[in-house]
């Protein structure tokens, strides 16, 4: 007897409700369907509702309140429980089908107050992300302490497994996992920034409608390849490339340079910079560039002087959430970057980010009290309310700075 | 008057050269911007695709086997349990010797033997419980060959290398040849590739369990997201009323939308996994991360898609007596569903391409048994992909270029799809 079964039980008692109440709804009408307030199907379904709910109701209960051990003691008074339950609903619901009872009226009150839950889902999704966060960052700051974390130079999560092992205590300083981040998406926007605005403003100014109407569709196949098929071609194709290039003009390159991932993830990010720079330049009423070009500005002066800074404000915020989307990118990182923490700047040598740090530390062993493991949530934890602060600010400053024209 | 006339004309002049040339360049500078964008996305899939040309045939090595009876069934039983772990590998061994009769140095045995693959017994012996009538018969059989001998075939290592530097050794490139002369090494077609699950051998690695695993993961999206994104789209467009509630669900959502997909995996691990005790790499968890992070995406595609139903279709239902549901449920949603449904597969593409929070829950384990139902151990298609990328093994380099021409190929027909459900339903009112 285990809850699927009754679940099933459950079902098939609703559904005898909607058929009986329907029957009884007809009966009741006595084949003037007019004396009805509400269908007979209507009637039906509010049975259904009396059978199925109370019954969900004490099944849920049932789960909840009696104690595990008590369980087993005896398995068929919870089908006992369930069975009566809905039986009983039924019953009721039955007695009290009537030619003037509003069925439709609760039936429906029923299923706007089901959309309702379904559109809270997001709410507790939300709520689901930070609890779980915050409760295992709160346990990973019981054993480092925040400033420790947030300011220590010196990265280095491997803990000891066994007590007797020495050496490896671990250090949980992130500034380097931080920096390192921060370099990847910086090299990302570098590439994607001025290719994805000039993108855009070749395709909303220069180019002409059949070719535009081919070009940005093409450039949207860019944004829809999967982030670990980027990952795949910056580990194997760019990473060589990169770094035959280096060592050619003499400098020393990782196997896993930033650049090489940085790069790729331009790449993958330019779509996105380019698709809201070309909305919102597009956005910028005609008359502006007319009045540009009738007082003698050349095209591109228009483009430089009147409608990139009318357009600004959703063109940093397009920038920003491309920030955001380089920070929580993982698998071009996780495949083209590398796993050591190193404190540099130099875009030639191997660092690594937040995402790749949250991978590494929890595909391996599974110990949910060790430092180790727990600081992949706090690493979560930052990356989440950072993302959260990047997407805010750039709604903000569009929301903000939009001129309003006409 | 005139003189500052003439002054600015002649200021005008003199400056337009220099204005027009930066106009010109301005102009190069974008053409060059979308140039560039347009050779990275050629030179990803070009990459790609030349990578993977070569993992679609596989080298087989024909060997003529005696299928000795008294090594492969001594008891006669035709036990399929039994012949499915019999020793194939002593006749295979013998046949190879056979074919080569001048090795008998022990080492050199050795050499001969890795010209093969190591899955190439099971393989046989597999074959032998479908067919045990070939038992103690001489036959010729297409044994799959190393992955050396593979990427030797294939182009992928070089002759010319000197040998310290390649797997493969002057002396077993002989034998290679000698058979390549013989007509008794082929090319066929790969199908194992298609109809095998993950191995650790390059030779016998297949997609098909990836696949199921997706597949299965995607049916879980599906069945949650798409009627949790339908009733959420509904309410929040037709009944809501405009208060902190409904701003408070509206921006939850379009931020849930830009939140970083591996902080969803973190999630689906301490609350699926960890509070809830679900088990690992299941599709059935897999696919509720999935389906947490696809809703957004198919939220608003379905409120976009049922904001432009006209209002006139909502009065005509209402003049006839409808009531608010049924006018949603029996004339705007059946309205807008080619919207929603083009939402919900372009949501879809999007799960199917998603790695990062899968390996969270522990979908990255290696596992070679195709998946059989929702709570069993599976992988999916991109996880295989960042599994195999990450294989030491040459030979797997074509096989995950493969695997990705694989995920393309799907992402290409679901979002072909949609833009035909688009074209075909959508209606302007």
């Amino acid at each position: 007897m285990n809850a699927t079964f009754l679940f099933v039980v459950i079902v098939l008692l609703a559904a005898m409700g909607y058929w009986l109440g329907r029957a009884r709804a007809l009966a009741v009408a006595g084949g003037k369907g007019r004396v009805l307030h509400s269908l007979p199907s209507q009637h039906g379904a509010l049975v259904a509702l009396w059978a199925a709910v109370p019954a969900v109701i004490a099944l849920l209960a049932w789960t909840l309140l009696v104690p595990e051990g008590q369980r087993a003691v005896n398995p068929w008074l919870r089908v006992a429980l369930v069975v009566a339950t809905a039986g009983a609903g039924l019953w009721l619901a039955l007695q009290r089908v009537r030619a003037r009872q509003r069925a439709r009226n609760h039936v429906e009150a029923v299923i706007r107050l089901l959309l309702l839950l379904a559109s809270a889902v997001a709410i507790l999704t939300t709520v689901g992300i930070v609890l779980s966060l915050l409760f295992e960052s709160l346990r990973f700051f019981a054993l480092v302490p925040p400033h420790e974390f947030l300011l220590g130079l010196d990265w280095a999560p491997q803990t000891a497994i066994r007590a007797d092992q020495i050496g490896q205590s671990g250090s949980f300083g992130a500034v380097p996992v931080f920096v390192g981040t921060l370099l990847i998406a910086f090299i990302a926007m570098a590439v994607a920034t001025p290719v994805g605005l000039m993108a855009a403003i070749w395709m909303a100014e220069y180019a002409g409608e059949r070719v535009r109407a081919t070009v940005k569709p093409v450039l949207e196949i860019l944004a829809g390849v999967p982030t670990v098929v980027y990952g795949f071609f910056a580990a194997l194709t760019v990473a060589s490339i990169v770094r035959r290039a280096g060592e050619s003009i003499g400098l020393e390159v990782a196997s896993e340079s930033a650049l090489a991932a940085g790069l790729v993830m331009g790449i993958m990010i330019l779509p996105f910079v380019a698709s809201i720079s070309d909305d919102v330049i597009r956005a910028v009423p005609v008359s502006l560039r007319h009045g540009s070009m009738a007082l003698g500005a050349t095209h591109s002066e228009t483009v430089r002087r009147v409608i990139v800074p009318a357009a600004l404000p959703g063109i940093v915020g397009g920038v920003l959430l491309g920030v955001s989307r380089a920070i929580g990118e993982t698998m071009i990182v996780v495949m083209a970057a590398g796993l050591s923490a190193n404190l540099t700047a130099n875009p030639f040598a191997a660092v690594t980010t937040v995402t790749v740090q949250i991978v590494g530390l929890l595909t391996g062993d599974q110990e949910f009290d060790s430092a180790k493991t727990l600081s992949a949530f706090a690493l979560g934890l930052v990356l989440f309310f950072v993302t959260l602060a990047l997407n805010v600010l750039a709604l903000q400053i569009v929301r903000r700075y939009r001129e309003a024209y006409d | 008057m005139a003189t500052s006339a003439t002054s600015t004309r002649a200021r005008v002049a003199a400056t337009l050269k220099r204005r027009h040339r930066s106009e010109f360049l301005f102009r190069a500078f974008g053409l060059a911007a979308i140039a560039l964008s347009l050779l990275a996305l050629a030179t990803l899939f070009i990459d790609i695709v030349w990578r993977a040309r070569t993992a679609f045939v596989q080298t087989t090595i024909t060997l003529e086997v005696f299928l000795d009876e008294s090594i492969i069934d001594p008891e006669g039983k035709r036990d399929p349990a039994e012949l499915r772990r019999s020793d194939t590998q002593t006749p295979i061994r013998a046949a190879l010797r056979e074919r080569f009769p001048e090795v008998t140095n022990q080492g050199q045995r050795r050499e001969l033997y890795a010209l093969l693959s190591g899955s190439a017994p099971f393989l046989l012996a597999s074959r032998l419980v479908r067919e045990p009538e070939l038992i103690g018969q001489r036959i010729k059989v297409d044994l799959l060959a190393s992955d050396d001998v593979d990427m030797l075939m294939k182009g992928h290592i070089s002759r010319d290398l000197p040998p310290e530097q390649r797997q493969i050794n002057d002396r077993q490139i002989g034998w290679v040849d000698a058979m390549v002369a013989a007509g008794e090494v082929r090319q066929p077609f790969n199908a194992g590739f298609f109809t095998r699950g993950d191995s650790r051998d390059p030779t016998t690695a297949g997609v098909l369990g990836a696949i199921v695993g997706s597949a299965l993961t995607l049916l879980v999206t599906l069945a949650l997201s798409f009627p949790l994104a339908i009733a959420a789209a509904v309410y929040l467009e037709e009944f809501a009323p405009d208060n902190r509630w409904t701003y408070l669900i509206e921006i939850n959502i379009n931020n849930l939308a830009a939140v970083p997909s591996i902080v969803f995996g973190l999630l689906g691990l301490a609350v699926f996994l960890n509070f809830f005790g679900l088990p690992r790499s299941a599709p059935l968890v897999g696919g509720m991360v999935l389906s947490l992070m696809t809703l957004p995406v198919i939220i608003i595609a379905a409120r976009a898609a049922i904001a432009a139903v006209p209002p006139s279709i909502r009065e005509a239902a209402m003049g006839v007596g409808a009531s608010p549901v049924q006018v949603v449920f029996h004339h705007v949603v059946p309205l807008a569903l080619p919207g929603i449904l083009t939402g919900t597969i372009i949501g879809m593409a999007r799960a199917l391409g998603e790695t990062a929070p899968l390996l969270m829950i522990g979908m990255v384990a290696f596992i070679v048994d195709t998946p059989k139902g929702f709570t069993d151990a599976a992988s999916v298609l991109p996880v295989q992909i960042f599994l195999w990328a990450d294989s030491p093994e040459r030979a797997f380099v074509e096989r995950t270029a493969a695997a990705t021409l694989v995920l393309l190929g799907f992402l290409v027909v679901m979002n072909a799809t949609a833009v035909y459900l688009r074209r075909r339903f959508e209606v302007r009112y």
